[in-house]
């Protein structure tokens, strides 16, 4: 079964496209990476998924149903960089958002939300830092609150966009662990992800992109040099240490 | 009731009522919108002056909550088709507010409305123009209407918090969980025309922008609470309008330009003494800290 | 009506006013091309409100409307303005919008202040210093005219001279630093330009509407056009019949104030330029499409 279809996607900004002729298929229960050169439109995607962006054109379906009717299957960590961290609220509070639809439109939390809300902070190491105000957080602290607002979703299907962005090693294990917990449970997971050298060590399915899908596979089949070169082009500085990315790093 | 008691309480009232929708405006970076609506608000009662011939409380309201949501929209619309949105939100109010103070020079004498007046009211006049039914006195019909904008305020604040405070911290995540981002914004537009509006008849534009804006920044300056800010907001506009009063008795000048150079007061004091973000503070626990490094 | 407009023509004191007008909405739509470009309209808009306070302290000091004396205090009090809005925002969580907004109303609420003090202590001469409000033409003397229409082309003849770098230091900033622009200089002298139209300004359109000047005229440029040079001139000119049109209406029927009928004109331009403009504008946009 396909968690997501995505049928013929078009995004353009300012007349120029910036995604065009995306059509792939993500199967239920796989860890996919999506990876490519800069400006490719990786962040422009999820969100044209993510109905947070207009499209030119395309559906996307989530169990071969309309995205629309199933908005409350999927969970988001945006990048840490789109909210302003000078906001006056605290931890434990982003982390109740994650909990809206459970808490419902006009009414507050409920202590047993509230307590999800801290096992989830619980989860990602933060618990200690529940009543702390978002801008005393550090970058990789800040980026476990989003975690733990995204797992509070309890959703199905997660989109991550560039997690590994600027995080301490903690949170790095926090973000591998949680991935791996999600794939156990059954769910979908789709990250936007930049370093190619821990892609074959993460991730079960790659889509290669530039804007347009190159290749959409298991890792294993996709991930290879002659298809990295035709998604980076001339791009590729890394050549000399290619071998060692397609190994893995185990 | 005294004459002066009235004068405090409708400068109290402008306070509580602006600062609390302000304190929104300032977390969601909108403080410019708020400076737009509350100039264009004068086409709006200016507006519904032509179509009734009075100045009624509620035809202006009406005409300033649909000026109001005119102006969030046309910025809206210009900044969609490519403008850079500080240009267009300069554009829209001014000519908006050129438009209002052209079609007041044609109004003439036969009503107590001018350019001056919008621009600084006239809250010395406030407690001889009573709300009357019957022929019975009611208190002056702008505490009516600003008591009305707060009650209108603090219901919405009340009833949307949640989706006030999500919106505003991350619109993305919040409209992906199915908050309606437009609606949320217009809710505010609607605050923000109704406390201006409510305010402007009686201390004029100027004293509205500094309400809207100062008190907000300044709460921000003081706490890490969206709640907190909120109140803090309120508070700071009162404590503004009480010591404006105070001043402009003293000196004898203007009661609205003394209400907004207390905003301007009280802002400074926060920004160089706020005990977590004032810059004196900082400067004294970076010194700490280089002490303790050594 | 043309026997009243060839009267009023014939009246060397209009002839003066209307080329003040003229002349300055010529500077100004040029200068607002580069404020445009810099994203700075709305610091504008606050330099413009906080020269009110700076007009009423030289008169308080000198005790009189002498124009100069007004002019270097609103010089002062909007250099003022700008550096506490980088204060703000360089010093504190308070980001730009709110930081601008903060400068414009309490600066103003100052100035309403000081001029109601004016009012009640100076007995003598301080008739008109609100006509700084709105701006009033009608009001205007010829050595105040004159001296408008003078700082005007010196405004103008500074900008065509630093054309080059203005739009170097402007689009590209670390591009010009590198090919030995001084960039600083330049942005304090484009701040400098601004300051001069906000105070010969503020006489004819008034604290409250100048920077309308500024932006109107050279964001309906832009419709027009996506050369800088093009742009500039063309804002001139827009800026220039806004001001022509302002204040022959205004003198023409009796009370209006000038300052509003001058912006009143700018936006018309600009509403046509928003739907006709040669390069984005709406309707032309819509025929392209098809």
């Amino acid at each position: 079964m396909n968690a997501i279809t995505v049928q013929q996607l078009k995004v353009i900004y300012d007349k120029q496209p910036v995604l065009q002729d995306v059509s792939f298929q993500i199967p239920s229960g796989s860890l996919t990476g999506i990876v490519g050169p800069n400006g490719a439109g990786k962040s422009t995607l999820i969100k044209a998924m993510l109905h947070l962006i207009p499209r030119k054109s395309g559906d996307i379906h989530v169990f071969d149903k309309p995205y629309a009717q199933q908005k409350h299957l999927i969970g988001y960590v945006p990048q840490r960089s789109e909210v302003d961290w000078d906001f006056p609220t605290n931890a434990l509070d982003v982390v109740l958002m994650g909990r809206y639809r459970q808490i419902g439109f006009f009414k507050r939390a409920k202590q047993e939300e509230i307590n999800w809300a801290k096992s989830c902070l619980d989860k990602v190491g933060m618990l200690d830092y529940a009543n702390r105000q978002i801008s005393q957080l550090s970058g990789g602290q800040q980026q476990r609150v989003f975690l733990a607002r995204a797992l509070a979703q309890n959703a199905s299907i997660y989109f991550m966009d560039e997690p590994f962005a600027g995080v301490d090693a903690q949170t790095e294990k926090a973000i591998i662990q949680l991935m791996k917990e999600w794939k156990e449970e059954g769910k979908t997971v789709l990250v936007v992800h930049h370093d190619l050298q821990t892609v074959k060590d993460y991730f079960d399915h790659v889509l290669l992109l530039n804007k347009t899908p190159i290749q959409y596979g298991e890792t294993q089949k996709v991930f290879t040099l002659n298809n990295l070169e035709r998604t980076y082009g001339g791009k590729i500085s890394f050549l000399d240490k290619t071998p060692a990315i397609l190994q893995g790093g185990e | 009731m005294s004459y002066t008691f009235w004068i405090i309480l409708t400068g109290c009232l402008v306070g509580l009522t602006c600062g609390i929708a302000g304190s929104l405006l300032v977390l969601r970076k909108m403080s410019m919108i708020a400076d737009a609506i509350s100039h264009t608000v004068l086409l709006g009662i200016v507006g519904a002056f032509f179509v009734t011939q009075s100045l009624n409380g509620i035809p202006m309201l009406i005409g300033a909550a649909v000026v109001g949501l005119l102006t969030a929209y046309l910025v809206e619309l210009l900044s969609n088709s490519g403008v850079q949105s500080d240009a267009s939100i300069g554009v829209v109010f001014t000519s908006l507010f050129a438009l209002g103070v052209v079609l007041i020079s044609f109004i003439g004498d036969q009503v107590h409305l001018d350019t001056k007046h919008a621009l600084m009211g006239e809250i010395a006049f406030v407690p001889w123009d009573t709300l009357q039914i019957n022929g019975e006195s009611y208190g002056p019909v702008a505490v009516w209407m600003l008591g009305f904008s707060l009650l209108f305020n603090i219901l919405l604040i009340t009833l949307f918090y949640k989706q006030i405070k999500m919106s505003t911290f991350d619109p993305q995540f919040a409209a992906l969980v199915g908050i309606p981002l437009t609606f949320i914004h217009y809710l505010l537009m609607t605050m923000v025309s109704f406390s201006t509006v409510a305010s402007f008849n009686s201390v004029g534009a100027i004293l509205v922008v500094a309400m809207l804006i100062v008190p907000g920044a300044t709460a921000y300056l003081l706490s890490d609470r969206f709640l907190h800010v909120i109140i803090l907001s309120g508070a700071v506009g009162v404590l503004s309008a009480l010591l404006g009063y105070l001043c402009a008795s003293f000196f004898n000048v203007s009661i609205a330009g003394s209400m907004a150079t207390m905003t301007g007061v009280l802002f400074s004091l926060a920004f160089l003494f706020s005990p977590k973000h004032g810059i004196v503070f900082k400067k004294i626990n970076s010194g700490y800290e280089a002490i303790k490094v050594k | 009506m043309v026997d009243f407009i060839s009267s009023l023509l014939g009246s060397a004191n209009f002839r003066w006013v209307l080329t003040g007008s003229l002349l300055l909405g010529f500077a100004s739509g040029m200068i607002g091309s580069f404020v445009l470009l810099k994203k700075q309209s709305l610091i504008s808009d606050a330099m413009a409100h906080a020269a009110l306070p700076g007009v009423c302290i030289g008169f308080m000091i000198f005790q009189e409307k002498s124009l100069p004396v007004l002019l270097i205090g609103a010089a002062l009090t909007s250099l003022i303005a700008t550096h506490l809005i980088q204060l703000i925002v360089n010093h504190s969580r308070i980001k730009s919008d709110a930081a601008i907004g903060i400068i414009i109303s309490v600066f103003f609420g100052f100035g309403i202040v000081l001029l109601t003090f004016i009012q009640q202590n100076f007995t003598s001469n301080q008739a008109g210093l609100d006509s700084f409000i709105f701006g009033q033409a009608a009001s205007l003397i010829r050595s105040d005219v004159q001296l408008i229409a003078v700082s005007s082309i010196i405004l103008v003849f500074i900008s065509t001279l630093c054309f080059k770098e203005f739009k170097i230091s402007i689009f590209d900033p670390s591009f010009a630093k590198n090919i030995g622009i001084n960039v600083k200089f330049f942005n304090g002298l484009l701040l400098a330009l601004v300051v001069g139209i906000v105070v010969i300004g503020i006489q004819m359109v008034g604290v409250v509407l100048i920077a309308s000047l500024l932006i109107t005229p050279a964001l309906a440029a832009r419709y027009w056009t996506d050369n800088l040079s093009v742009m500039a001139w063309l804002g001139g000119i827009f800026g220039s019949i806004s001001g022509m049109t302002g204040a022959i209406s205004s003198t023409m029927i009796g009370d209006l104030p000038t300052g509003p009928m001058i912006v009143l004109s700018a936006s018309v331009i600009f509403f046509i330029s928003l739907l006709l403009g040669k390069s984005k504008g709406l309707v032309t946009k819509a025929v392209k499409v098809r």
